[in-house]
């Protein structure tokens, strides 16, 4: 590992810090204006953290020590999975050390933290969040997983850099095995990052909320880490399904002219993405919770399609 | 004089727990000399048992006849790779468990705890003898000890009738087991009479009688498993025995089953069959789809960690299944990698499962309640058990960066990287075995969810919770090093690799070590670095240099103000510790989603209920669909029998007359 590496390595995380609260104000923004709203700045997410950083922490009484520390680890994970993303380049010296499976792991670690705290007070609303949470979770984690696999045997790795290489780097081909991996890759998205029709982001309604009714009872420092954990996240899944999906402009070296160039194309292709996920969010209406094994099942299979198409069809290309 | 062999150390080390155990009963009810004395100097044997096999390790095989058994069979000891890997988990777990019970076992419930002592330290020995054997006859003298002694351990509170009911139950599908493994050898021995392994070992079997042998294995050492359909006896068994004993049969005793099938499957048969691999395969499958699925339902803290136990089999058995198929078509780096998952699965359930057994051994101890409705919040009470049970927790979820993702890591990476498979139909197996381990991995992190959150956390369902206390030092000590194992394991896989691959070896002819051992310590990357990795070291730096920072940085930059209050919960005004879920509530999506797995009993409330109750009950669809039937069949054949019996002795009289006029017609003198 030498010092290029890994300075760029922070660069790309620090980019990562500083352009996830932005991604969020940004849907936030498109989804005001396709609503009919008058949009929140872009930079709303900020002064809500600065804001939020500020403020005391008020404990419940029966809140716990890993209550507290459940917040820092959340973030951790999120930013670990920024780390492992290849967001600007595939060549950073983090990458090797997980590849999408572990990926996946990383985000069920911060999903049994999250769902832990939310029960730990002992309210009503957050073990139901906290409950639901897990539901999501189980019936997300596969279809991920699937995803993963159907990339993973294109690219014959599970590495994240080589698959986004090789990906990258193909002949322009149709895989309808990605096509499939792409649907269920976005309907996955939306689950896990509490979205539209899954989740509402907005809803305080108490029997329809997931995520917020896990983190009903944080308050302060504490909330602003959970909320830029949750915008680390979006940022985390829109560049691996944009580096999955669309893997253009990704730098293959650490130099840092490289990096630097590469920044450009992913602003643009978040751009496009966040604008995309505010027009789905719009169109589409939540579901009741017990719709959402049929979602995820729907996700599930066609991503076990996708890894059958790939075997049976595609392996003699 | 000739160093000590490490089989010697071995063999005196099963003496020496023998040993310990007599001692127990020279003085049966002096709890304080058994807890605090002989426990502890059991340990010590366990760790002296698992230092010594960890430094055999890579050493060529020992070989030793005991003058004891039969005349013209004398008990044959063999150490070698297999059983040194397994005799490791066996020591340092072991370690682990003695020490909490030096502290659990104070109060002397039951069975009087010298005699307690005596049962526990002869199934370790007898366990250590079940690896260490090396002929049929010394095998199953010593496996039958261990069922002996694992029973009469599982019946300790004999005074309960559903314990003496699960005991009975564990005893009985303990022997139907026996009887396979015991048809299997005399299969491989061909007749020929020869019990040792080394004879077995040398006949050449034809593809009927070894597919027999294999198959005879799979069930009788999947009796002792816990693979579907002979797991019953596990959930009702696990609950009954005292924690240590629990966590024992759990973490090492399965484990012994699972050797013993890798012994016969690999090594003595000495072919392989494709399709046993696909036998294996789908009953691991199915066993740790089943095990998964009714570990979320259950309301009973040690019955969730039995059926959690079970799937953890189940994914073992996928492993090994795997390995058996690449094995019979010579892919055997592929193959490699398969065993690596097995074995690596194998110690790191011991580690977690010990840990989480013994964690509810100590909330049962402070709280005197193992159903999780009634408890609640002994984390602010016990927060050295609830931390501790927390890395168990996020290994049993396999989570990283702990040791039940790296097993699970390896098997994703053998089902990914399987096609090229000769059989067409074989490749479709393989990415519907891949989601299926990928559901059961994320619904044990459902189950585990369940089990930490509805245990330690919330608030406290009964008032008398409010007195329980935090377990002794000695408990802590135990659990902490259970923890390590797990952390250790989790964080330094490439070491652990290089460890085991000589069983690998020894078995396959091939092993992940020297690949892995060229990139370094902290990379585990099985086939090569652009392939797959991953570098748990970095992977647990990276998070907690963030954790840390962010938090320094937060205190900084801003301040460290806080304040305690009610709690907000939008403001809705009753929050008494009935508003939190249940066990049963927590698990409604569960029954919900995959309702016709499971064989529900429900009582639901009417509306003019005076008092309205809701009640709900899970049961195994085996129960009823196989076991009930047959013993309904045995129970027919019985009363048919008993038509025999008059009870008079003029009848008995007639039968002998009968059954003397019908040998003097029959026999002939030649």
């Amino acid at each position: 590992m030498n010092v290029t590496g890994f300075l760029a390595q922070l660069f790309a995380i620090a980019l990562a810090l500083f352009l996830a609260p932005l991604l969020t104000g940004w849907v936030n923004m498109c989804r005001a204006w396709l609503q009919n709203r008058t949009a929140p700045p872009l930079l709303q997410q900020y002064y809500m953290l600065h804001k939020l950083f500020n403020k005391d922490v008020v404990l419940a009484h029966g809140a716990s020590s890993l209550f507290r520390t459940a917040p820092f680890i959340v973030f951790g994970c999120m930013v670990l999975a920024c780390a492992i993303v290849p967001t600007l380049s595939t060549d950073l010296p983090f990458a090797p050390a997980a590849d999408t499976i572990a990926l996946v792991g990383v985000f069920g670690l911060a999903r049994i933290f999250i769902s832990l705290a939310a029960m730990d007070v002992g309210t009503s609303f957050g073990t139901l969040g906290g409950r639901r949470e897990m539901l999501v979770g189980f019936l997300a984690e596969p279809a991920l997983l699937m995803v993963i696999f159907t990339t993973a045997l294109i690219s014959q790795s599970t590495s994240v850099a080589t698959i986004v290489e090789t990906l990258a780097r193909r002949e322009f081909a149709v895989y309808p095995s990605l096509a499939f991996a792409g649907v269920a890759f976005t309907f996955v998205s939306l689950a896990e990052n509490a979205r539209v029709p899954v989740d509402n982001p907005a809803t305080h309604l108490e029997l329809t909320m997931i995520h917020e009714a896990m983190i009903l009872e944080y308050s302060g420092r504490h909330l602003a880490l959970i909320e830029w954990a949750s915008s680390l996240k979006l940022y985390a899944y829109s560049c691996l399904g944009l580096a999955l999906f669309f893997p253009w402009g990704v730098a293959a070296g650490d130099s840092f002219p490289a990096l630097v160039a590469s920044i450009p194309a992913l602003l643009f292709k978040l751009t496009i993405g966040g604008a995309t996920l505010a027009a789905i969010e719009t169109v589409n209406a939540k579901m009741r919770i017990f719709r959402a094994p049929e979602f995820l099942g729907t996700a599930f299979l066609l991503a076990v399609l996708g890894l059958l198409v790939r075997l049976l069809l595609e392996t003699r290309v | 004089m000739p160093a000590l062999l490490s089989l010697d150390v071995l063999l005196i080390a099963a003496l020496a727990w023998f040993a310990v155990g007599l001692a127990g009963l020279l003085a049966p009810r002096n709890t304080g000399f058994i807890a605090k004395i002989l426990f502890p100097i059991g340990a010590l044997v366990g760790a002296i048992a698992g230092a010594t096999a960890l430094r055999f390790l890579g050493d060529s095989p020992q070989v030793a006849v005991l003058a004891i058994g039969l005349p013209d069979l004398p008990f044959h000891l063999r150490l070698d790779n297999l059983t040194a890997v397994f005799a490791i988990l066996l020591g340092f777990v072991s370690v682990g468990i003695s020490v909490f019970a030096a502290g659990y076992f104070r109060h002397g419930e039951g069975t009087a705890p010298g005699l307690l002592c005596f049962e526990y330290h002869l199934f370790l020995a007898s366990m250590l003898m079940v690896l260490l054997a090396d002929d049929g006859y010394a095998f199953m003298v010593a496996w039958e000890s261990m069922a002996l002694s694992s029973f009469f351990l599982v019946t300790t509170d004999h005074r309960h009738a559903e314990i003496r009911r699960a005991g009975y139950l564990y005893l009985l599908i303990a022997h139907v087991g026996a009887i396979a493994i015991l048809l299997s050898f005399g299969v491989m021995t061909k007749g020929s009479g020869d019990y040792s392994f080394d004879g077995m070992r040398a006949q050449q079997l034809s593809p009927f009688w070894s597919s027999a042998a294999f198959l005879l294995a799979l069930f009788g050492f999947g009796a002792k498993a816990g693979l579907l359909p002979v797991h019953v006896w596990l959930p009702e068994a696990h609950p009954a025995a005292p924690s240590p004993v629990s966590a024992m049969m759990s973490g090492v005793m399965l484990k012994t089953a699972i050797y013993g099938l890798l012994r016969v499957s690999f090594d003595l048969i000495g072919t392989t069959i494709w399709w046993w691999g696909v036998v294996a395969l789908l009953v691991g499958l199915a066993t740790a789809a089943f095990g998964v699925l009714y570990s979320t339902v259950q309301s009973d803290m040690k019955r969730l960690l039995a059926y959690s136990s079970i799937e953890n089999i189940g994914l073992i058995a996928v492993a090994i299944g795997l390995t058996l198929i690449f094995h019979a078509y010579k892919m055997d780096g592929l193959a490699a990698l398969a065993m690596t998952a097995a074995l690596y699965h194998c110690l790191a359930h011991s580690g977690f499962k010990s840990l989480l057994f013994l964690a509810t051994g100590s909330v049962l101890h402070a709280t005197k309640e193992r159903s999780l409705g009634k408890l609640g919040g002994p984390i602010h009470r016990m927060p050295w058990v609830a931390w501790l049970a927390l890395t168990g927790v996020i290994a049993g979820a396999g989570l990283p960066p702990l040791s039940g993702f790296v097993s699970e890591w390896l098997l994703l990476q053998g089902f990914l990287f399987s096609p090229g498979l000769p059989h067409p139909w074989l490749n479709m197996i393989v990415p519907v075995g891949a989601a299926l381990v990928a559901l059961v991995a994320a619904l044990a992190g459902f189950a585990m969810v369940k089990f930490f959150g509805i245990i330690f956390l919330g608030q406290m369902r009964e008032e008398n919770l409010k007195d329980a206390h935090d377990a002794g030092w000695w408990e802590r000590a135990g659990l902490a090093w259970l923890g390590l194992i797990t952390v250790l394991l989790g964080v330094l896989p490439t070491t652990a690799i290089s460890h085991i691959n000589a069983a690998t070896h020894q078995l396959l002819g091939v092993g992940l070590g020297e690949r892995l051992a060229a990139q370094g310590w902290w990379m585990l990357a099985p086939i090569s670095p652009g392939r797959a990795s991953y570098e748990p070291v970095i992977f647990l730096c990276v998070i907690a240099a963030s954790v840390l920072l962010g938090r320094w940085l937060v205190r900084r930059l801003y301040h460290g103000r806080v304040r305690r209050t009610q709690a907000w919960d939008c403001g809705y005004w009753f929050q008494g510790p009935r508003a939190q879920d249940t066990a049963e509530g927590f698990s409604q999506p569960i029954r919900r989603i995959f309702e016709p797995m499971f064989r529900m009993e429900r009582h639901f409330p009417g509306v003019r209920d005076e008092k309205p109750y809701y009640s709900v009950k899970v049961e195994d669809h085996f129960w009823h669909w196989l076991y009930l039937p047959i013993a309904k069949l045995a129970g027919g054949v019985s009363t048919l029998i008993i038509r025999l019996q008059g009870g008079r002795i003029a009848i008995y009289l007639l039968y002998s007359f009968l059954t003397l006029i019908l040998l003097l017609l029959v026999a002939r003198p030649t």
